[in-house]
Formats: structure tokens, sequence, C-alpha cells
């Protein structure tokens, strides 16, 4: 059954980032990135390592001011309302462990209590037997396996049934079964809860079978974009992967020429 | 503000000290050693004083209350070095709450957790010791509030150097308070002290608060005007550290220092 969402549903993007830039000094980051992510779809960030993707999240979460350009969640302007933004969205990420001496049930009702969760007793619970951790409830998250640490991680993703999720590398520490598990239960949020789902992984063969779109991101701009069943073959690859060492290795400008 | 995210703050303290209550330890042992030390010491200079003159009040009240200001700055600079140690900046600053709901979650928590040290101070400075604490009455609750505000201030300027220069500059805000109390007064008049040590002292609410007490213990009428200027001087800084929070709250935004905070961060 699908659950219901904490706020109200709206044709509105789950996120529009748009003309995005960020620049350290003389280094450009990110140069000139707009993008949506709609409701129930599932779009991948995919890029070479330093190719903007983590700054590009960092920006769309709060913690890093972009130079110029805006990010919106659910049609809410990240840099004029702040928490209301944050409130319909979360994250896992691989860099980001939930607190190592706190245990699996004391990280969630603590993140429970930052995002303002109605009946959080209830949906922590939930979200306890959802994502296999009921038996792990009193277990510090520091002494959970890399597996477990990742469904912690998702179950605080998810305890304000987020209308965005930015996912980095969701299921790099994961068996390919724990993984598989993990990608159906992602792949069934966007499509029964209706949530924007933004993900990062190197895995190509995870970005085909769960992604609708893709984005190509290289040196700080948005390459390519398009479905990863049939943009390797719309710019002359047999497949995502080989798309991606080309996106990798080749100068931006011959991809750019190839794009067109 | 919301009082849920504040409550969060509080009751991650709250899950770190019941899931480790070694914890405990040293809110408890430091102050303890300094009650039971400058205890002997004043029942010393009172066998070998000829003066008189009652040291207890003097010295081991100082201590106490130098003791409670040292306390309430260290429990809010722990309680932020906890999310330095777990890394959990990310994790806090890319969820709704804000810094004002922070640094009052941080307060709070630091009220809890030196309220122990204090209960403890009391009990054996008063029950060994025989330190009168009360009996002053309503000018101690004055004079410990613009304590408490002052231990706040530092609390949050600590922190706020922390998050600026990294997480290996911890080391720069324990010694904090005692680089300071020298020029608190604690123990002596602010006139022994050189007049340039003494112009710096009226930037320290507590040189207002001690000289306040020692007048009180004299007999002398109550000193409003130094309770008047140590809380004047105290809430402006408080203002002044919650606007340098924030100032490096935003540089740390705008220059990707938070999102990649880490161990080895140290600017």
């Amino acid at each position: 059954m699908p659950k219901p969402a904490l706020h109200t549903q709206s044709n509105r993007p789950a996120l529009r980032a748009t003309r995005l830039h960020k620049v350290y000094g003389s280094v450009i980051a990110v140069d000139d990135v707009s993008f949506t992510v709609n409701r129930g779809e599932i779009v991948g960030l995919l890029g070479p390592n330093g190719a903007g993707k983590t700054t590009t999240i960092n920006m769309v979460l709060g913690v890093l001011a972009a130079t110029a350009g805006n990010v919106e969640i659910d049609g809410i302007d990240i840099s004029k309302q702040r928490a209301r933004a944050l409130a319909r969205t979360n994250f896992a990420a691989v860099y980001a462990a939930l607190p190592g001496n706190l245990t699996v049930m004391e990280n969630l009702k603590f993140f429970g209590l930052l995002y303002g969760i109605p009946s959080l007793r209830l949906r922590v619970e939930e979200l306890l037997q959802e994502y296999d951790l009921a038996h792990l409830r009193h277990t510090k998250c520091g002494l959970l396996s890399s597996g477990e640490q990742t469904r912690a991680a998702l179950a605080k993703a998810l305890l304000n049934r987020p209308q965005l999720l930015l996912l980095d590398e969701p299921t790099a520490s994961l068996d390919p079964s724990a993984a598989q598990l993990i990608r159906a239960k992602i792949k069934s949020l966007a499509a029964l809860d209706h949530c924007g789902i933004l993900w990062t992984s190197h895995n190509m063969n995870e970005v085909e079978a769960v992604c609708d779109r893709v984005l190509f991101l290289s040196r700080g701009k948005v390459l390519l974009e398009g479905n990863p069943r049939t943009l390797p073959h719309e710019h002359g690859s047999s497949t995502l992967e080989d798309l991606f060492i080309r996106v990798a290795r080749e100068p931006l400008s011959t991809i750019a020429e190839a794009a067109r | 503000m919301k009082l849920r995210p504040i409550a969060g703050i509080v009751l991650r303290q709250i899950y770190l000290l019941r899931g480790s209550p070694v914890r405990l330890f040293p809110m408890v042992t430091w102050v303890a050693i300094d009650i039971v030390l400058w205890g002997f010491i004043t029942r010393y200079l009172n066998t070998v004083s000829g003066s008189g003159m009652n040291f207890v009040p003097t010295l081991l009240g100082g201590v106490l209350l130098w003791d409670f200001c040292t306390r309430i700055m260290q429990g809010v600079a722990t309680a932020f070095l906890e999310d330095v140690w777990s890394r959990n900046f990310l994790n806090l600053f890319a969820s709704p709450l804000s810094i004002s709901e922070y640094i009052s979650g941080l307060v709070i928590t630091s009220v809890l957790t030196s309220s122990v040290g204090v209960v403890v101070m009391v009990l054996l400075a008063t029950g060994v010791f025989h330190l009168q604490f009360f009996s002053l009455g309503l000018p101690l609750i004055a004079f410990l509030t613009v304590l408490f505000v002052f231990g706040i201030s530092l609390g949050i300027f600590s922190s706020a150097i922390v998050l600026r220069l990294g997480p290996a500059s911890e080391w720069l805000l324990w010694p904090l308070p005692a680089l300071l109390s020298p020029f608190a007064a604690v123990f002596y008049p602010l006139a022994v002290l050189p007049h340039w040590m003494q112009w710096v002292s009226r930037a320290l609410p507590p040189s207002y608060v001690f000289e306040g007490m020692r007048a009180l213990l004299a007999g002398r009428p109550f000193p409003g005007v130094l309770l008047v200027n140590g809380s004047l001087v105290a809430v402006v800084e408080l203002l002044l550290a919650a606007y340098f929070y924030g100032r490096v709250y935003r540089h740390a935004v705008r220059t990707g220092l938070l999102a990649r905070y880490s161990a080895e961060s140290v600017a």
C-alpha cells in the first residue's frame, strides 16, 4: 500500500536546479548546470571523479551556497525558505554515516526530531521493520556492517517521506543480493510514493536498471542527458559504461560535438 | 524556532550519556578535585593567618563560581564537538534544523550536563568545608546568571573557532578559561592588577561578579552598579558571540568548509 506523503502533492517538479554555478577562487566546480527531477522519477547524476556531482548535491542540500543560480525543492527556493525546503528532502551518502556512538533507534529518533516527524515512534518502528533493522535497534551504528549501515542510512533518509531523495552511491558497500533488494525498494518508493530521486553511482549496470533518465557531468558541465538505455547508442557507444569512459577520458569538446 | 529540533539536540546528548556513563566521570571529577584541593588550602590559610579572615567564602566560593562558568562553556563546546567527532555536520545541516535551534540545543545540553558538576561542587563545599553558598541570597542568583551568560558566550565563541579553523583547533578552546582567569580577578581584587590588565578585566563579566561578591562578603552595600555593568557586558558579548558564530557558519557554507568538514579539514 502506498503510504501517504507528509506534504500535499503537486505537479511541481521535486527538484528544479537553475543555472547553478560554483566557483572556488579560479576553479569552476559547477558551470551553468540546470536540470529537474520530476515526481516519481529516478535521475542518475553521472560523471567521473571531480565532475561536480557532490558539489551539485551539496548545493541542493543547502550545505554549500551556489555562486549563482538557484535550487527549488517542491517549488520552494532553498536560499529563501531553507527549513521548509529541507523538510521535503533527505539524503543518504557513503561519506555521511550516521553517528556511530548512537544506536540505530536513537539515531532514527534523533533525526526524526530534527525533521519534526509526527508520530515518530510509529514511523521509526515502521522503518526498522521495512529495512530489516528491528533486531539491530539497540546496536550502535558504528558496530554495524557496511550493508547494515547503508540500510540504517536509508531508513534515516526516509523518515520524513521526502518528496526529493538524494542518494550518493547507496549500494556501494552492499553485496549483490542486498543491493538488488535496496534497488527494488527505491524503485517502489519512486513509483508508489511519487518521490523524485537523484542518484549517483559508478555502477553503470545499476544505473541502467534503476534510472529513468541520466545526466552526464564533466568538468562541472552537463554534457549529455537522456534515457540510460538509449543514450549510449545515440552517441556511438555500445554500453552506458563505454559512454561513461568516453566522457571521462575524451576532451569536453569532442563529446559535446558528438552530442550535437 | 521550533521545539522539536531543539529537543533532538538535547536528546542526542542524553543518549550519549546513557550509552556511555563513563562520560559522567569528567563532569564530576575535575570539579570535585578543585573543591577538595582549594578546600584544604583555605582551611590551612585560616589556621596560619593571624588576620582572623575566613578564606572559605572568598577562595572556595571563587573556585566554585569560576568552575560554574567554565563548566557552562565546556558544556556548550563539548556538545558541539560531539558533532565534530562523529562527523555529523552534513547530516545535521542538511536537515531543517536552523542555527538558532542548534545553538539553543547546545545551551540546554550544557545546562543539563554542567548542573551535574555544580551539584557535586555545592555538596562538597557545603558538606565538607562548610561554605555557606546560599547565604548571600538573591544577589548570588543575579551574579550566577551573569556568569551563566558569559559561559554560554564563551562556549559559542569557542565552537565558532573550531568550526572556522577545523577539528584540530579544539586544543585552543580547552585552555581558554585558564587564559582568562588572571583577568577575571577570581581570587584577588581588581586593584592589584596592573593598569593594562584592569582594562582587559573590564571586558570580562566575571571580574564584575567577583568584585561584587567580595563587596557583599565584606559587608558592604549591594553593588548594584557592578551587577548592572557586568550584565550589560555579558549580554553584549552573548550577542557578539552569536553574530560571530553566524558569520563563521555562513562562511563555511559559502566556501564549502561545512560540506567537507572532517578530521583533516584544518584550514
